[in-house]
């Protein structure tokens, strides 16, 4: 409400006697929900002196699905599409989390070529959320030649989703025990040719953007967070390495092949936009690093992707014509699924964006009994309002850029 | 450190935090390499406290904090929050009991970041929070009624929204479209694993202890 909605009331005013005739009043706007700096739909109000921000009250929940309540009643198997949903722009990365603590709960072990793909495909998904990222950090404060830029490396990434899973984003593509399908041999080497094309497109981005001036007065020492408040506030990911702490869950607490793999874990210094941009920069070239020792150790590792145990993971449809057990196991699969042990887990992966966590309670029936979805980006877009706090208004938007928040995983 | 951390590793923090907490913790469990402390809502904030400022816990940060339902229990909810400590690399989970009228005392003074998390609980399960700065909704409509996380709550929900092109405005009616369709795919000839598989519907009348699901949280609470 702005203007003659709302009526200035006296206490909007700064002293009138001191400033003379101009009268200062805070204003409320409103950004978003059709914002196309919101990142998706984001209502956010808030409260200027003048082009100071001095509050801001983000709106969630206009894309909330109830994604908790559904899981509660399907089987695990067809729950796992629904990780797809949640943040839409690197769905592997979810599912990844939510399979694990099916695994730990069922005590189920991935062969090793099912953990590789998975950390390939993992992989590529960080390329995919930071070259989005990035690029449209960048449109936030101007630029328009990086999304397109970006966008064309990302289409190729897509047709690699598209090529394991057949789907360029919803891919439903891990399962419990493995991944649905192996890869071909002509897709992991396509994969490790995509590899070493990988950083010039980087280079190019990057030539368009460190060193730009108007990129850096829009981001350097602009929403600032210092070790403490990064811990305070629940952050992780390139929001806490951007203020210098050494925490990445694939480094510190290691899942699937991780520990095998070789590649830094690039931090910040000063915990600010421009930082937060180095790190996500750097952290996709060493993605790349990590795919291409899993290529070429996917070209050398035969074997299967999926475990072999039927009573998980449904049998080949070849088997299924001869074998009556198969056909039974098929048939249980995909009526009732497979049950758990009572308990409850909470499996964590290093998502794109920081920590995917799943926390999951079963009470030994064949469905969640109580699914809570960790994302990343909620205790992100909680620190907006003090983030911004005494900003400009135009660096809202360059916040809510580099805090790296999409709407699919905060209103689940 | 490696990872995962060792089970005797596990059971001897278990025993270091109910040490430490002064009573605060009521007891501690190591369930699937993870540890579990159960606290009451009275002292939650005082155990959460313990966790973040004794330098070997060092659980500074809070990952999540949600609610769970249990119907068939006299305290139906449980508050569970999940802590991190980076520099000793270890996880725990806190769960605290309340029912629907007993206010949470709200952990906002100790992690700022259980601000949104408690109003999500809120907003869920309805759970209150005494001394949240602002609890308010937080993922559902606004006016929304009821808490949709509830087992009792329809998975179709109340109203349904529409856009009408008669009004000129979405419009809110009460759900007719579609009835929910609960398929139970659960064998019933493989329910009998005691303490595994709740029981089959029925099969309570020839088992005269058992009293229908609540056996099942019966084992686990």
């Amino acid at each position: 409400m702005t203007g003659a909605n709302a009526p200035a009331k006296d206490s909007d005013f700064f002293a009138p006697e001191v400033i003379g005739e101009t009268k200062v009043r805070k204003f409320n706007i409103n950004f978003g929900p059709q914002h196309p700096a919101a990142h998706g739909v984001l209502r956010m109000v808030l409260e200027l002196d003048g082009e100071v921000v001095e509050r801001v009250d983000p709106h969630i929940g206009l894309l909330h699905r109830g994604t908790e309540k559904l899981m509660e009643a399907r089987p695990y198997q067809q729950t796992i599409p629904y990780f797809d949903r949640l943040d839409y722009v690197a769905p592997m990365n979810q599912e990844h989390a939510y399979v694990i603590a099916l695994e730990r709960l069922m005590g189920v072990e991935v062969p090793i070529r099912g953990q590789l793909i998975r950390v390939l495909y993992c992989e590529i998904g960080r390329i995919l959320n930071h070259l989005l990222n990035i690029t449209t950090q960048a449109m936030d404060v101007g630029a328009l030649t990086p999304p397109l830029w970006g966008f064309e490396m990302r289409e190729a990434l897509m047709v690699f989703y598209e090529r394991a899973s057949g789907a360029r984003m919803h891919a439903n593509y891990f399962r419990v025990g493995g991944v649905r399908q192996d890869l071909p041999p002509e897709l992991v080497e396509d994969l490790a040719d995509w590899c070493k094309r990988a950083p010039r497109v980087f280079d190019d981005i990057e030539k368009l953007l460190t060193g730009n001036r108007i990129f850096k007065q829009r981001n350097v020492d602009i929403g600032k967070v210092n070790k403490e408040e990064a811990q305070a506030w629940g952050f992780s990911g390139v929001m806490v390495r951007g203020s210098g702490i050494a925490w990445d869950l694939r480094r510190s607490q290691p899942y699937d092949c991780y520990n095998e793999m070789e590649f830094d874990v690039p931090l910040g210094v000063h915990g600010d936009c421009y930082d937060r941009y180095l790190c996500r920069m750097e952290e996709m070239r060493q993605s790349v690093k990590i795919m291409a020792q899993c290529c070429e150790r996917l070209m050398k590792t035969p074997g299967p992707a999926l475990t072999l145990d039927n009573k998980i993971a449904a049998p080949k449809r070849g088997e299924m014509k001869r074998s009556m057990e198969s056909l039974i196991h098929h048939f249980k699969l995909f009526t009732e699924g497979y049950r758990t042990p009572p308990g409850e887990v909470y499996a964590a992966v290093e998502a794109p964006k920081g920590e995917f966590g799943v926390y999951l309670v079963s009470d030994g029936t064949n469905r969640p009994y109580r699914c809570k979805i960790r994302a990343p980006s909620y205790p992100f877009l909680q620190a907006m309002d003090w983030m911004s706090r005494g900003h400009m208004l135009a660096d809202v938007s360059a916040i809510l850029g580099s805090l790296d928040i999409v709407f699919g995983e905060i209103d689940r | 450190m490696s990872w995962p951390q060792p089970l005797p590793i596990l059971e001897k923090l278990g025993q270091q935090i109910v040490k430490k907490s002064k009573g605060a913790f009521s007891g501690y469990e190591v369930m699937y390499g993870e540890v579990n402390l159960t606290t009451s809502a009275g002292r939650i904030i005082d155990a959460l406290t313990v966790l973040r400022d004794t330098p070997e816990f060092g659980f500074s940060i809070l990952i999540d904090l949600c609610g769970a339902d249990y119907p068939e229990r006299e305290n139906r909810f449980d508050v569970v929050y999940h802590l991190l400590s980076m520099t000793k690399n270890l996880r725990c989970r806190v769960k605290l009991q309340t029912d629907e009228d007993t206010a949470v005392p709200s952990v906002t003074s100790v992690y700022p970041a259980a601000d949104w998390y408690e109003r999500e609980a809120f907003d869920m399960y309805g759970v209150f929070f005494d001394g949240h700065p602002d609890l308010r909704r937080i993922l559902t409509d606004y006016g929304f009624h009821g808490h949709p996380l509830r087992k009792d709550f329809p998975m179709t929900g109340y109203v349904e929204v529409r856009y009408d092109d008669e009004l000129k405005r979405v419009v809110y009616e009460p759900v007719k479209s579609v009835e929910w369709r609960n398929w139970d795919f659960l064998s019933p000839w493989e329910g009998a694993e005691p303490g595994y598989a709740p029981l089959i519907p029925g099969d309570e009348k020839s088992i005269p202890a058992a009293k229908g699901p609540s056996a099942i949280t019966g084992s686990k609470s």
